[in-house]
């Protein structure tokens, strides 16, 4: 008698039965292949102008045409979701190292501590978090790890939010109090009791999370502060197609397309996940 | 033995559930009666099947995932076969309801006057003003002190043994030929669970209602029933008057359970802290055994329970589900 | 009687404060737990049973300093529990253990049952990886599990099976006082009796002292040595089982033990209703607590609050009848 495998099956057959959650993991799956393959897919440099063929509309030889430089746009979008994946691992794994501990130690903790991280997280949340990334990256500057390190810290007081309330909700549970019947440490109830029970929505929240950070750092992008060129990157693409939306328009829309797939992906995962794995916000 | 008239009588009710796991059978096959005038306990653990009975009764189950088959017949109509207007009518007038917990079966939002006199002027077809009354009315019946200030009230600002009565007198404020009470006094204090039963006792005198009782309690069964039946895993094992029951309890799940249960003075009778136990627990719905259900737990069990079903068995006016008697 | 009790709580306290409105404004104490003071000697049972909210929960979690008591002092093995540093306490709990009402919650449903159980002593000594194992091993055969089950996860475990998994988590470090706080009532009465004899086999073999707090009177009955009855954070009455089952003294032990019904249907007896409900324990009057649902008051009862007394052989009562 194994009853662990109906439960595990059963998540099976409601992920399976969840059309949204297989259609956003059919597309992240995708992007997670282009990204790996891009340089089988496109052999070649896909920074290298060529001037000869700027603005070219779409054609055999470069299906989805070239951009002013007359690069091929499908290469630089090939590559440029290596660019965003790793902003959106980076963007994530920020806030996951920033905020979860954060979070876990201000709900278990409480008090004083609990205050002081407390009013931070409310004055970083009074602003929205696109601005708050785009006064840091004025701070900090431009480039890849600065886009990375600003879109990730606009994105800490979300997780401290989500895991100090999971937090506050499991303290109370009974095995933490057994636990401190035990003689077990602060320490080692935060890791082994705490940290696996709020698991649960901090997946959830990551892979939200990384919807919403490709799209911060293309906003970025877009607005000349993100990533610098040449790196193909989608929200600069986006944003040099702008000048040519008129004779051109293939230039802004397909990374721009690649731009909607892949955040569309991401987040209809996360509700799938939601649904499948946390009855409660049904 | 007294002549009764049957009220509700139960033929081969089978409700099952359609899960992801695959389908459930919760209730299996079981024939119930009950009399005029009588209190019937159901007694078993979680899971047999008990609660899930009185709610196919009423057939207050979503359908799907619930199929409900068989025949219930209510003064001699199936109430299976009733349209949805029909059973609407039944419920809360002819057959009502009390709940284990009283918290979640009052609407929060609603106060206790405006639940009750809904409940009358639906059935009763009385004006507001006499509906008012009336739920006044029903609350004094059901002692509740202040009854014109309590009327006004909202279910949390009471007590849960006031909310307990609330829920009594909206259920009994048609005068229902039925209630169906689920462990009604389950969420109480014994203090409090003791004015219950002696409310309860006494309202049935005063209207003449039929009492189907559900608990897992047997100290109230013995103190409120006439007739037992004893379930376990969906299935009616035993069925019998209370006092023969107790006295001399004859399918091994009952002397089981008899055994089992601590009473006040039973240390001293006996000479020893252990109590008898039944090895074992309750089996899944989904992995039921083969043959008789409690056979893996049986004190007596023999070769032909492992394999077939066991026989429906009358003897004295009692039935038991069992080979033993056979 | 042994000269020096196990476990000796002295006028112990507990408040908590009701608070209301956006500033948390406190407008009253709870008092949970008011001024009790009962002692257990090594090997004994003591029950103590109380309705709900009469503060039985609150004095097995203030022992275990769990809760901070607000006064008192807690003796438990010649030492006062309440003046220990955080350090001192974390050993004392090897010796001091508890079981919990809910096996569902009580247990942390991504560890598994051995981890479970390993985890005091994991905290406690410094034993191997071998060592652990086999003394899981050990404790799961005890309870009644089989070792095989060591690395399932506790849902895959049903109730009873769950709550012996708590049972052998509260063993591991051969304690000497066990604290069950109402560890049967989520059972099923079939279950509820295999844990009952388990409780009692584990304490004949072991030695074990138990605080068993329940609200179920006939448990606690079957399973005590001596019975405190609590009302409204006090002990009400407190006396050897026989003794409280047969002649109760206090009107609230008397009502109490008239209301629990008997499963026997020819025994149709008195039953005693009281009058009203439990009065909320917020901000209580002067003078006896049970004053409101008494049948037997006087107006002394309204202005004094009665003493808590030894009637003589340990029956301690709190009434102005006595």
């Amino acid at each position: 008698m194994d009853s662990s495998k109906p439960q595990r099956s059963l998540i099976w057959i409601k992920f399976k039965r969840n059309r949204a959650a297989l259609f956003g993991s059919f597309l992240i799956l995708i992007y997670l292949a282009v990204a790996l393959l891009a340089p089988v897919l496109f052999p070649g440099n896909p920074s290298a102008p060529n001037l000869m063929k700027s603005l070219e509309r779409p054609s055999l030889k470069h299906p989805l045409g070239t951009d002013e430089l007359g690069r091929s746009i499908l290469g630089r979008i090939l590559y440029g979701s290596r660019i965003s994946l790793l902003i959106a691992i980076g963007v994530v794994c920020v806030g996951l190292l920033v905020g979860v501990p954060l979070g876990l130690i201000s709900g278990y903790y409480g008090g004083k501590i609990d205050f002081v991280i407390q009013r931070v997280t409310d004055t970083l949340l009074a602003f929205p978090g696109f601005l708050l990334a785009l006064a840091l990256v004025a701070v900090l500057g431009v480039g890849l790890k600065n886009t990375i390190v600003s879109v990730g810290i606009s994105m800490v007081p979300i997780y401290i939010r989500l895991v100090r309330g999971c937090t506050l909700g499991v303290r109370e549970q009974t095995y933490v109090e057994a636990a401190r019947a035990m003689g077990t440490r602060n320490g080692i109830i935060l890791i082994r009791h705490i940290l696996p029970n709020v698991l649960t929505p901090i997946t959830i929240q990551t892979s939200l999370g990384m919807g919403t950070a490709i799209l911060f750092a293309a906003g970025l992008g877009f607005l000349g502060i993100g990533v610098q060129p040449p790196t193909p990157e989608w929200g600069a693409m986006l944003g040099s197609g702008r000048a040519y939306l008129f004779n051109a328009p293939h230039v802004a829309t397909f990374p721009g397309i690649a731009i909607f797939l892949a955040v569309l992906g991401f987040n209809l995962s996360g509700d799938g996940l939601r649904d499948i794995l946390d009855p409660r916000f049904k | 033995m007294m002549e009764f008239h049957s009220l509700l009588s139960i033929r081969n009710l089978r409700t099952c559930f359609h899960t992801y796991e695959g389908v459930v059978t919760a209730v299996d096959g079981i024939d119930l009666e009950v009399y005029r005038g009588e209190t019937l306990g159901v007694v078993g653990e979680s899971g047999c099947g008990k609660s899930v009975t009185a709610l196919s009764i009423l057939r207050l189950l979503a359908s799907p995932p619930a199929e409900i088959k068989g025949e219930i017949l209510f003064e001699e109509r199936d109430l299976l076969k009733m349209s949805v207007d029909e059973i609407r009518e039944i419920r809360g007038n002819a057959i009502s309801m009390i709940f284990q917990e009283p918290m979640t079966s009052l609407n929060p939002v609603l106060t206790i006057g405006e639940q009750i006199s809904e409940a009358i002027r639906l059935h009763q077809g009385l004006t507001r003003q006499e509906a008012w009354a009336k739920a006044i009315e029903m609350l004094q019946m059901v002692q509740i002190s202040s009854a014109e200030v309590r009327v006004n009230e909202y279910p949390h600002k009471l007590s849960g043994g006031m909310r307990q009565r609330a829920m009594i007198a909206m259920a009994l404020s048609c005068h229902p030929r039925l209630l169906l009470a689920d462990e009604p006094t389950t969420a109480l204090d014994v203090t409090i669970q003791a004015q219950i039963v002696d409310l309860m006792e006494r309202l049935k005198e005063e209207i003449h209602t039929s009492v189907l009782l559900i608990t897992h309690n047997l100290g109230l069964i013995a103190e409120m029933a006439r007739r037992v039946v004893v379930m376990y895993a969906g299935k009616v094992v035993e069925e019998a008057l209370v006092e023969d029951l107790f006295s001399e309890p004859l399918h091994p799940y009952t002397q089981g359970l008899l055994g089992s249960i601590p009473w006040i003075g039973r240390k001293m009778e006996t000479g020893r802290r252990q109590l008898q136990e039944i090895p074992g627990m309750v089996p899944s719905l989904l992995e039921m055994p083969e043959g008789c259900r409690f056979h893996p737990r049986c004190p007596r069990v023999m070769e032909v329970c492992k394999g077939e079903e066991p026989p429906l068995v009358q003897k004295e006016g009692r039935r038991i589900l069992c080979w033993l008697w056979k | 009687m042994d000269p020096i009790p196990l476990l000796q709580v002295k006028h112990l306290k507990k408040y908590f404060p009701v608070r209301k409105g956006i500033f948390s404004k406190r407008i009253g104490w709870v008092q949970a737990v008011e001024e009790i003071s009962f002692h257990l000697h090594s090997g004994e049972t003591l029950g103590l049973v109380g309705e709900s909210g009469c503060g039985k929960t609150t004095v097995g979690r203030c022992i275990l300093r769990l809760l901070e008591p607000d006064a008192g002092e807690i003796w438990f093995e010649g030492e006062d529990l309440l003046r220990m540093d955080a350090e001192s306490l974390r050993k004392v709990r090897a010796r001091l253990q508890i079981i919990f009402q809910d096996p569902y919650s009580s247990l942390n449903p991504r560890m598994t049952a051995g981890e479970i159980i390993a985890e005091p002593i994991r905290n406690h000594t410094r034993c191997s990886r071998k060592e652990i194992q086999d003394q899981v091993s050990f404790l799961m055969d005890k309870v009644g599990l089989h070792p095989e089950q060591a690395h399932r996860f506790p849902h895959e475990f049903s109730g009873g099976q769950r709550q012996r998994i708590g049972i052998a988590r509260a063993l591991a470090l051969h304690p000497r006082l066990i604290i069950c706080d109402e560890p049967v009532s989520a059972l099923d009465v079939s279950i509820q009796a295999q844990v009952i004899n388990l409780l009692v086999n584990l304490q004949e073999e072991m030695g074990l002292s138990y605080l068993f707090i329940a609200h179920d009177l006939s448990v606690v009955e079957h399973i005590s040595d001596r019975v405190a009855v609590m009302y409204l954070g006090k002990i009400v009455e407190l006396a050897k089982d026989t003794v409280l089952y047969s002649s109760p003294k206090h009107p609230y032990t008397e009502a109490l033990l008239s209301a629990v019904p008997i499963p026997n249907p020819k025994m149709k007896k008195q039953r005693i209703l009281l009058q009203g409900e439990i009065p909320s324990p917020i901000n209580l009057p002067k003078g006896c607590r049970f004053y409101s649902r008494c049948s037997y008051r006087m107006d002394h009862c309204r202005e004094v609050d009665p003493e808590f007394k030894d009637l003589g052989e340990g029956h301690w009562v709190a009434c102005h009848l006595y």
